[in-house]
């Protein structure tokens, strides 16, 4: 393309409206206004000046600041429209399907919302999709203007043409004025400014990084959601669950058994008088606050061995696992994510005489493990028929609820020197069954209690790469914010004189200092020609 | 220690209180607060009302520092404490800009604000609770302190953002503009009047208790602290001489919390008609001569200014740290809670604000409205998000 010589000698990219270097006018409509629009300097970007095949249709789409509001506006509500209601992913398991459950709790506004997708609002493909345009038209809207901006600001020159000086916000001009740059230059210095003079002309500026900001944190959001979706990468995400028993060892779910976990012991607990006389008030409010809930496990690395073979283990370390302070190794971490309290482990039964009440023998039946027989020797047994964990009467049959064992109940078959032949009885907590008239009873005698901790087994290699972008986000905005990029010029012309001042942002604070550093001299304090305009209105 | 805490926020409050009156005189004396910007004199009585202001600063810090000693752990942990420190970020906040930009007329807007603040949240329960265990860890005063102070640079801006509102709207026609703004202070005095309500009766001790039965079906107790326009879902007076509900509400409601939305609407209502009644202005023309000194590119800067230190900061607290103890204590860093959808929409919305403000060129007017707009979802998720729509944060 043809580029474009400004008068000052200068060769521009084509498409320019600011010459680099000097700052003179090479675009007629920008010649025509009162005021430059200097937000990228008038440098030329792409999406400014090609417009002719495909992608530089969607190049401008995408570089356009308005589609990126659009769909940061779009993304905004759509977020808001599911937190509405709950989401599907946060309900569990449904007794119903999830359209019926929807219609049913929330009526015909459910009906709506589940009909529109917005029951998973979050995991939905137009709410990827929504997510994934904000991540393009960062970076070709970055792209767009970062490196011309880059190009211009670097070949900026000290000495500036007066058409860009006297349509700069403020901006003023006096005749017949002599400046002395030395004094001139130690004030800017004490205000931070690198200052440069060419031959009567004199550039000051400072805090050119910030100008760097939105790109840099742009570059950050970028990592972060390049971070997020390598999620669906195989192997950079694990997640995994752990119900362990007290006293139980068990290989690791997702670490291919290659650590094993025993849970010594789960603790629970709650707040009391020893915690202190403040929080007498609030536990009585509110009856029971939890303090601690903690696993202590022990942690063994496992050789490979055959399958069918018991593992040989190497213990690593004992842990405390507490919410919050999960067990890590190896990029696995360990959390404690739930317990259940006070299981049955095992039930203790004797083999009675129902009439002497004389005892045979106790079995024990654990629960997570029972056996087909139990033999008490001298001709005396017992055979377990059927176990039902959570035991409910369905139909007049005798049926589980869920394989938790909540209301274990069992089937025995009693085996006796004087009846060989066996009796059958039906024991459950509280009650037994008998079908017909029997001599012995299985007689509840004790059950083991047991606590469960369970644990959330979870492997997440994405996390630094978000770590990072997190990071270059915050780096970025606080160096976009924090900071301005304050420019002063002053041009002596004929005895006289012309003093500019550009910044990105804050005028009121600059206009302050400008205002500041030229007290006691003799060069004319610029004037807000916006404010001026503005005033004019009114 | 727990009573010198609640003491010391006691004085606090009275010291804001009577520092807004030496801010309110320095603009009756409309000295220094000429359109001339750049040399602003500061009068003797905005000089008081910044002293009293930092006093009361001091006192409130005071405050946070003996409930820390006395709970042994950051005061951050229920609604009450909550607002307490966002209330004592926001007058920090005012301080900071006060210094950088002289303006007293902030203050007769911010420490008002404040006072609100303050009595509403005591409208919670101020006992001291313990740390349920995901609570117990350093992210919870990181994460909660920094957010808070985020928030209350953003209040700042939308305290800018409302007086340079007040200033411009013209109060002499009719516009949807006008109402808008005037909706704003009907909402203002909606709050104050949760806060007179709530206060006169549990001045008077109310107390009423209802059982009902919850969506699953099972009995259970609610309490009310006001007398109960909507009762809950099948419920039963267990309460002598008490009044009976007017409607009965479905279960899936928190009809206690209903019920007092419901009474502050009621109250504030009458508030604002007694005011409307007596000065025979909308009370957005009412304060507007006290703000029409003012400079408004001056306001906006300090709108836009408040803005670009406080998303950093809130993105910081409200979503950084946020994620880092998501990850520690619940093994994920997002989990779609009501309460991190809503950091998310407020994130989302200052960035579209800022992005408008750079390249559509919204200054000013325009500015300011999003201003107002940005931290009334900030206030809707402390408020609707954290008593309605409960999640992993459902403090109280
Ligand atoms: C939610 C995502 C986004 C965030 C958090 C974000 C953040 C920011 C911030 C903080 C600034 C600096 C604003 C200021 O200093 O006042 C900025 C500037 C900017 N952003 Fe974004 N941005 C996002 C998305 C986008 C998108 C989608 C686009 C593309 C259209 C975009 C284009 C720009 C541009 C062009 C600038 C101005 C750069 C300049 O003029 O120096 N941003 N962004």
């Amino acid at each position: 393309m043809n580029k474009v010589k400004c008068e000052c000698g200068h060769v521009n990219p084509h498409g320019t409206v600011l010459c680099e270097a000097c700052g003179n006018i090479l675009d007629e409509k920008a010649r025509q206004g009162k005021l430059l629009d200097m937000r990228y300097e008038g440098s030329a970007r792409r999406s400014q000046t090609y417009n002719k095949t495909i992608i530089d249709r969607i190049w401008n789409f995408f570089s356009s600041v308005k589609v990126g509001v659009i769909l940061i506006v779009i993304t905004l509500i759509a977020t808001a429209i599911g937190s509405i209601l709950p989401q599907v992913s946060t309900l569990g398991q449904l007794p119903v399907p999830a359209h019926q459950y929807y219609e049913e709790n929330y009526g015909w506004f459910g009906k709506l919302y589940y009909f529109f997708g917005f029951h998973d609002t979050y995991g939905s493909w137009w709410y990827l999709l929504l997510i994934a345009s904000i991540g393009v038209s960062l970076v070709i809207c970055s792209l767009d203007r970062a490196i011309p901006l880059y190009k211009a600001l670097k070949n900026q020159r000290v000495k500036r043409n007066t058409n860009f000086l006297n349509r700069q916000r403020l901006y003023n001009k006096a005749e017949n004025v002599e400046i002395d740059f030395t004094t001139l230059k130690e004030k800017l210095k004490k205000k931070h400014y690198n200052v440069h003079i060419d031959n009567g002309n004199l550039l000051a500026e400072k805090g050119r990084f910030s100008r760097w900001g939105p790109y840099v944190n742009h570059i950050g959001l970028i990592i972060f959601l390049i971070g997020c979706m390598l999620r669906f990468v195989p192997g950079f995400y694990i997640n995994e669950f752990l119900w362990i028993k007290e006293g139980e060892t068990l290989a690791i779910p997702g670490t291919d058994k290659q650590y094993y976990l025993t849970n010594h012991e789960f603790i629970f607990e709650v707040y009391d008088e020893s915690d202190g006389e403040v929080f007498r008030n609030a536990i009585e409010e509110k009856g029971m606050i939890a303090k601690n809930f903690q696993t202590n496990v022990t942690l063994y690395s496992a050789e490979q061995s055959l399958p069918g073979e018991e593992p040989e283990l190497e213990k690593i370390k004992d842990y405390e696992i507490q919410v919050n302070k999960p067990l890590k190794i190896d990029g696995y971490a360990l959390y404690q994510s739930s317990y259940r309290l006070n299981e049955i482990a095992s039930m203790t039964f004797a083999l009675t005489n129902k009439e002497t009440g004389e005892s045979y023998g106790n079995i024990t039946i654990d629960l997570n493990n029972p056996q087909k027989k139990y033999d008490l020797g001298n001709g005396y047994g017992v055979e377990l028929l059927d176990y039902f964990p959570n035991f409910q009467m369905k139909d007049g049959v005798p049926s589980t609820a869920s394989q938790d064992p909540l209301n274990p109940a069992f089937a025995f078959k009693m085996v006796t020197p004087d009846r060989p032949e066996g009796e059958r009885s039906f024991a459950a907590i509280q009650q037994t069954i008998e079908v017909t008239e029997n001599k012995y009873k299985m007689e509840f005698q004790t059950a083991e209690m047991v606590n469960y901790s369970g644990l959330t087994v979870r492997l997440d290699n994405t996390l630094p790469v978000i770590a990072i972008g997190g990071v270059i986000f915050l780096i970025g905005l606080a160096q976009g914010s924090f900071w301005q990029h304050r420019r002063i010029w002053i041009k002596t012309e004929k005895g006289g004189c012309h003093i500019a001042g550009h910044t990105n942002k804050n005028w009121y604070g600059f206009h302050k200092e400008i205002e500041k550093i030229l007290s006691d001299t003799n060069i004319p304090i610029p004037i807000d020609q916006k404010t001026e305009k503005n005033q004019e209105k009114e | 220690m727990a009573e010198l805490s609640s003491n010391l926020l006691l004085i606090a409050f009275v010291i804001y209180l009577i520092a807004t009156l030496f801010f309110g005189g320095a603009i009756r004396q409309k000295k220094g607060m000429d359109e001339s910007h750049y040399k602003n004199k500061v009068t003797l009585s905005a000089k008081i009302g910044i002293t009293l202001t930092i006093i009361g600063f001091i006192v409130h810090i005071g405050y946070f520092i003996t409930r820390w000693i006395a709970a042994g752990h950051a005061p951050v942990s229920n609604m009450f404490e909550f607002i307490t420190f966002f209330s004592l970020m926001v007058v920090g906040a005012f301080i900071l800009i006060y210094f950088l930009y002289h303006t007293p007329v902030l203050g007769v807007f911010a420490l008002p604000i404040v006072l609100i603040l303050i009595g509403y949240a005591s409208m919670f329960s101020r006992d001291i609770t313990p740390l349920i265990p995901p609570l117990r860890s350093i992210w919870l005063p990181l994460h909660v302190m920094t957010t808070a102070a985020g928030q209350a640079i953003l209040a700042i801006s939308f305290i800018a953002g409302l007086i340079y509102l007040i200033k411009t709207v013209n109060q002499a026609e009719a516009t949807r503009k006008r109402f808008s703004l005037e909706l704003i202070m009907y909402f203002i005095t909606v709050v104050i009047g949760f806060i007179v309500i709530t206060s006169t009766f549990s001045f008077m001790n109310y107390e009423a208790q209802f059982e009902w039965v919850n969506k699953e079906g099972e009995l259970s107790t609610i309490d009310y602290a006001l007398p109960a326009l909507v009762g809950p879902n099948e419920g039963t007076l267990l309460t002598a001489s008490k009044m009976e509900p007017l409607v009965e509400l479905p279960a899936n409601f928190n009809t206690s919390r209903v019920n007092t939305v419901i009474w502050s609407f009621i109250a504030g209502t009458i508030i604002y008609i007694l005011v409307r009644l007596i000065t025979r202005k909308r009370i957005s023309q009412m304060v507007q001569p006290l703000v029409s000194k003012i400079n408004g590119n001056l306001l906006d800067e300090i709108s836009y200014r408040s803005v670009l230190i406080g998303f950093p900061i809130f993105t910081l607290g409200g979503l950084v740290f946020a994620m880092i103890w998501a990850q520690i204590a619940w093994t994920r860093f997002w989990a779609w809670d009501p309460k991190e959808v809503w950091a998310l929409i407020t994130w989302f919305f200052y960035a579209a604000f800022l992005h408008l403000r750079l390249s559509r060129g919204w200054h000013g007017e325009k500015s300011a409205w999003l201003a107002v707009i940005g931290f009334g979802i900030i206030m809707f998720n402390l408020i609707f998000v954290n008593l309605v729509i409960a999640g992993l944060h459902s403090y109280v």
